[in-house]
C-alpha cells in the first residue's frame, strides 16, 4: 500500500527538549534493567521503577505498556507499534481502557530496545503505570466534533508534560487518573476519574476551566465531586498541583484499598477538599511559578491546529448496500466541516478479544489512516479506533477496507461493543475470567438485526473487583469473582461512564460461567418488553428498578429451587 | 552513618555534627535532633541551649506542626519510613516554600538511589546512607536528566521557560 507515503498529522512534535526528555528517560530505565539483572535491585526496589516506565509482571510473562497520550496516534506510531508487536511480542497487541497499547509477552532483557524504538516515533512508557500520575485521556471526538468548546488536546498536552516525573508527585500513595473534555457530552468516562477537567465557559463568556475530583472504580466505587466550577485558563496547572498536594499530604498510607483520592474526599467531605486545595492553589497562584502564559497555550494549540479541510465536497453518504448503511448508522459520527464525518472502527467483531489487533491489521489501519484520515487514529476508553476526519465520500472505500480486515461490525455502542479487561488470561490479579465470557456474550448477540433492535447497551466486563474493565459504569455490567476456586459472575444494572454517570448496583448472588449470557439475555428480553418510546436499557432500567430484572435473571435458578 | 550533602552544587562526604537524641535519653552538650513530641514537650528548654537544634519528623507529621520555631531550627530531618512512602517530598516542598525554611533538610530511611534526584529538586540537601551509596552516584543521579518540565523549589529554569529563551 502507501507505508512509503506516510502522513504527519496535526498532533504535538517533540522537540529538541521532549527528544533529549525520552531518550534521557529511555537510558536511565536501562540503567534500572542492568542493576536488575546483576542483582543490585531487589525484584521490591526494581518494581516501583519498572513500573513508572510500564512494565508489569503478569501471569505469564512481563507486559509492557505504552503511552498514546490523549489517545492520538500517527500512522507513522501505529506502524512502529505493529512492528514492536512483530518484533518483540506474539505479532499482537492490546487497547486499553486508559487508550494506551500493551504487548502481553515481552522479556526484560528487550524492554530498553523497545523504548529506544519508541523514542524514535516521539512515543514513550512513561508513568503508564505505579502510583503515579498516568497517561491523561480524552474525548475521542475531540477535535472533530462540532460539540466542544475547543479542541482539549493541547490541555491534555500540557498536563503530560508537567505531570513527566514530577518530582513530588512520583511516589503517591496510589494511581493518579487525568481525563479531559470539551462538551457537554462525556465519552471519556470523566467523571470516574481521579481528577478531570472539563473545557467550559462562565457567564461571561470566557473560556477555563471546570475541574472534578474523587471519582473512581476499584472496590469502592465514586463519582467525582465538583472541586472548582470555573479555573481560569492560566491557572489550570496551578489548580491541578493543589489537588494533588493536598492527596500526596493528606491520603492515608497504611491500607492499599484505602489510599485513592476518592476515598480522601468522601472521608473528608468535599467542602473540605475544597477548603485545603483552595489555600494550595491561592498560595501557588501568588507565587506564579505554574501560571501558564497563554502564549504557551497557544503555541502549544498551535500543533493541533484542525487540518486543511477540503471544500465543496458532496455532504451526503452514498448508497453502498445494506452492511454499509448498518455500519453508517452505529459507527460514523457527525463532524464540524461540511462533508466529512468521524468513523469508528470497533474492535469488537464478535468472537474477537476486545482492543486485540495483529501487526497486520495495525499497518492495514495505517494504510487507512494515511488515505482516507490524514495520517490519524484515535484510541478510545471503550477499546474501539476512530478515524476523526474522513471524507462522506470515502465512506464507502473506508467501509470495505476495514471489511476485508475483520473490522467492520456495525456495532459501535451496542451490546457486542463490550470492554473487557483482560482478567484471569493474563492478569495476576484477575479470580476470573472476562474475554471468554465478553466473546460468549458477543456471539449470543451476534444477529445484528437483534443487536440493532436493542440500541445502546454497553456491557463492561472485569475479572475482579479492582473494575479494569469498568463494570461499575456498564448499562450492564459483569464482575467476575472466585467462589472456593470457581469462577462466579455477578450483574450489575444501572451504571454509566457518560454524562449521566452512574454507579451500577449488584444484582445478587453471582451465576455460573454458563448462565450468564442466559441471565444477561433474559435481562434484554425483559426491557425489550417493558420499554417505552425511545428508551435505552438505561432509561427502562432507571424507571421500573431492579426489582423486575432481578425476577426474571434469577428464573432458572428459582424454577431448579421449587422442583428440587 | 555516613552523610552525604550538596554544598555549592556538588555532593560531597560530610561530617554530622548532630547526635540524633532518642525520646527518654539526657541531651548531651552541643547540637541534638530530636522527634517532633520531644520538641513539643521541651521546646523552651531546647530553645534556650543556643545550640543547633534538628528535629525529626515522620512521615505523617506536617511541618506546620512547627509553627513559628521552624526558622529557629538549623535541621528538619524527613523519614522515608518506605521508600514507596512519598509525602516526605511534599513536606520538603512546603518546608523550603510556604514556611521559607533554609537550614538542611535531610533524608533518612528507606530511600532508592532513583529518588536522589526528585528529593534533591523539592529541597533536600542531605543525605543520611547506606554504606553503597556513593558521592558518584549522587553525581550520577542528579545529571541523568538534563531539564525538567516543572518548576520546584530547586529554582531550575523549566523546559518551558528554555523554550521561551530559544
Amino acid at each position: 500500500m502507501l507505508n512509503s507515503t506516510a502522513v504527519q498529522p496535526n498532533m504535538y512534535r517533540y522537540d529538541e527538549f521532549d527528544r533529549k526528555f525520552v531518550g534521557e528517560r529511555v537510558e536511565q530505565f536501562a540503567y534500572q534493567v542492568e542493576r536488575r539483572l546483576k542483582g543490585e535491585l531487589t525484584e521490591d526496589q526494581f518494581k516501583p521503577l519498572r513500573l513508572m516506565n510500564g512494565l508489569y509482571l503478569q501471569l505469564h510473562a512481563y507486559m509492557l505498556r505504552i503511552a498514546v497520550p490523549y489517545g492520538t496516534l500517527s500512522s507513522r506510531q501505529v506502524r512502529k507499534l505493529a512492528h514492536i508487536a512483530r518484533t518483540y511480542d506474539k505479532n499482537f497487541g492490546h487497547f486499553t481502557t486508559r487508550t494506551n497499547m500493551q504487548f502481553n509477552w515481552i522479556r526484560l532483557i528487550d524492554v530498553p530496545a523497545i523504548q529506544r524504538e519508541l523514542a524514535s516515533v516521539e512515543m514513550h512508557c512513561i508513568q503508564t503505570s505505579g502510583n503515579c500520575v498516568r497517561n491523561t485521556t480524552a474525548d475521542q471526538f475531540a477535535g472533530a466534533t462540532d460539540e466542544e468548546i475547543e479542541d482539549p488536546r493541547p490541555l491534555a498536552e500540557i498536563i503530560r508534560q508537567w505531570s513527566s516525573l514530577h518530582p513530588e508527585f512520583v511516589f503517591l500513595a496510589r494511581k493518579f487518573k487525568i481525563a479531559v473534555g470539551a462538551c457537554k457530552k462525556d465519552r471519556a468516562a470523566m467523571q470516574w476519574h481521579d481528577m478531570a477537567v472539563q473545557v467550559v465557559k462562565n457567564q461571561e463568556g470566557r473560556t477555563g476551566y471546570l475541574v472534578m475530583a474523587g471519582g473512581g472504580m476499584g472496590r469502592t466505587p465514586y463519582i467525582a465531586h465538583v472541586m472548582k466550577e470555573f479555573v481560569e485558563r492560566e491557572d489550570i496547572l496551578a489548580y491541578l498541583e493543589a489537588v494533588l498536594r493536598v492527596y500526596n499530604q493528606d491520603s492515608r498510607r497504611d491500607n492499599i484499598h484505602k489510599q485513592r483520592i476518592k476515598i480522601l474526599i468522601n472521608t473528608i467531605g468535599p467542602e473540605e477538599m475544597r477548603r485545603r486545595v483552595e489555600r494550595e492553589f491561592q498560595e501557588l497562584k501568588k507565587m506564579g511559578t505554574l501560571t501558564l502564559p497563554k502564549a504557551e497555550l497557544d503555541r502549544i494549540a498551535a500543533y493541533f491546529a484542525p487540518p486543511a479541510f477540503e471544500t465543496g465536497l458532496p455532504d451526503t453518504i452514498p448508497d453502498a448496500g445494506p452492511d454499509f448503511a448498518n455500519w453508517v448508522k452505529t459507527n460514523v459520527n457527525r463532524h464540524k466541516a461540511p462533508g466529512y464525518a468521524i468513523a469508528t472502527i470497533t474492535l469488537k467483531t464478535p468472537g474477537q478479544v476486545p482492543g486485540d489487533a495483529t501487526a497486520e491489521q495495525m499497518e492495514a489501519i495505517a494504510d487507512i489512516m494515511d488515505e482516507f484520515s490524514v495520517g490519524e487514529v484515535r484510541v478510545t476508553h471503550e477499546q474501539n479506533l476512530v478515524l476523526p476526519h474522513v471524507r462522506k465520500k470515502d465512506l464507502p472505500a473506508i467501509h470495505a477496507r476495514l471489511k476485508a480486515l475483520d473490522f467492520a461490525a456495525p456495532n459501535a455502542g451496542l451490546i457486542t461493543d463490550i470492554i473487557a479487561c483482560p482478567g484471569l488470561d493474563y492478569c495476576d490479579l484477575a479470580n476470573a475470567r472476562s474475554i471468554p465470557i465478553a466473546q460468549k456474550i458477543a456471539k449470543r448477540f451476534e444477529n445484528l438485526d437483534r443487536q440493532h433492535e436493542i440500541g445502546e447497551l454497553k456491557i463492561k466486563i472485569s475479572g475482579c473487583i479492582n473494575a479494569c474493565g469498568h463494570h461499575h459504569a456498564g448499562h450492564i455490567g459483569i464482575l467476575g469473582v472466585d467462589k472456593k476456586g470457581v469462577e462466579f459472575y455477578q450483574l450489575l444494572l444501572g451504571g454509566s461512564g457518560a454524562e449521566d454517570s452512574a454507579i451500577g448496583t449488584i444484582m445478587g448472588p453471582g451465576f455460573g460461567e454458563h448462565e450468564i449470557a442466559d441471565a444477561v439475555e433474559r435481562v434484554v428480553g425483559l426491557y425489550l418488553k417493558e420499554r417505552k418510546d425511545g428508551e435505552r436499557f438505561l432509561d427502562t432500567y432507571r424507571r421500573i428498578g431492579m426489582e423486575p430484572f432481578k425476577n426474571v435473571a434469577y428464573q432458572e435458578q428459582l424454577y431448579a429451587a421449587y422442583t428440587g | 552513618m555516613p552523610l552525604i550533602r550538596v554544598e555549592g552544587g556538588k555532593a560531597r562526604i560530610a561530617t554530622d555534627s548532630f547526635v540524633a537524641v532518642a525520646d527518654d535519653a539526657a541531651l548531651p552538650e552541643g547540637a541534638v535532633t530530636v522527634s517532633l513530641a520531644r520538641f513539643q514537650k521541651e521546646r523552651d528548654q531546647l530553645l534556650a541551649r543556643n545550640t543547633p537544634i534538628g528535629v525529626k519528623l515522620q512521615s505523617s507529621e506536617n511541618p506546620e506542626l512547627l509553627g513559628d520555631d521552624v526558622n529557629r531550627l538549623s535541621l528538619v530531618v524527613l523519614e522515608f519510613p518506605k521508600f514507596r512512602d512519598g509525602r516526605a517530598f511534599s513536606w520538603a516542598r512546603m518546608l523550603r516554600t510556604r514556611l521559607g525554611f533554609t537550614g538542611e533538610i535531610r533524608a533518612v530511611g528507606d530511600f532508592l538511589y532513583d529518588q536522589v534526584n526528585y528529593q534533591r529538586r523539592v529541597g533536600f540537601s542531605a543525605w543520611e546512607v547506606r554504606e553503597h551509596f556513593t558521592v558518584e552516584m549522587f553525581e550520577r543521579a542528579f545529571h541523568e536528566m538534563t531539564n525538567v518540565y516543572q518548576p520546584s523549589t530547586d529554582g531550575r529554569k523549566t523546559i518551558r521557560e528554555l523554550r521561551a529563551e530559544r
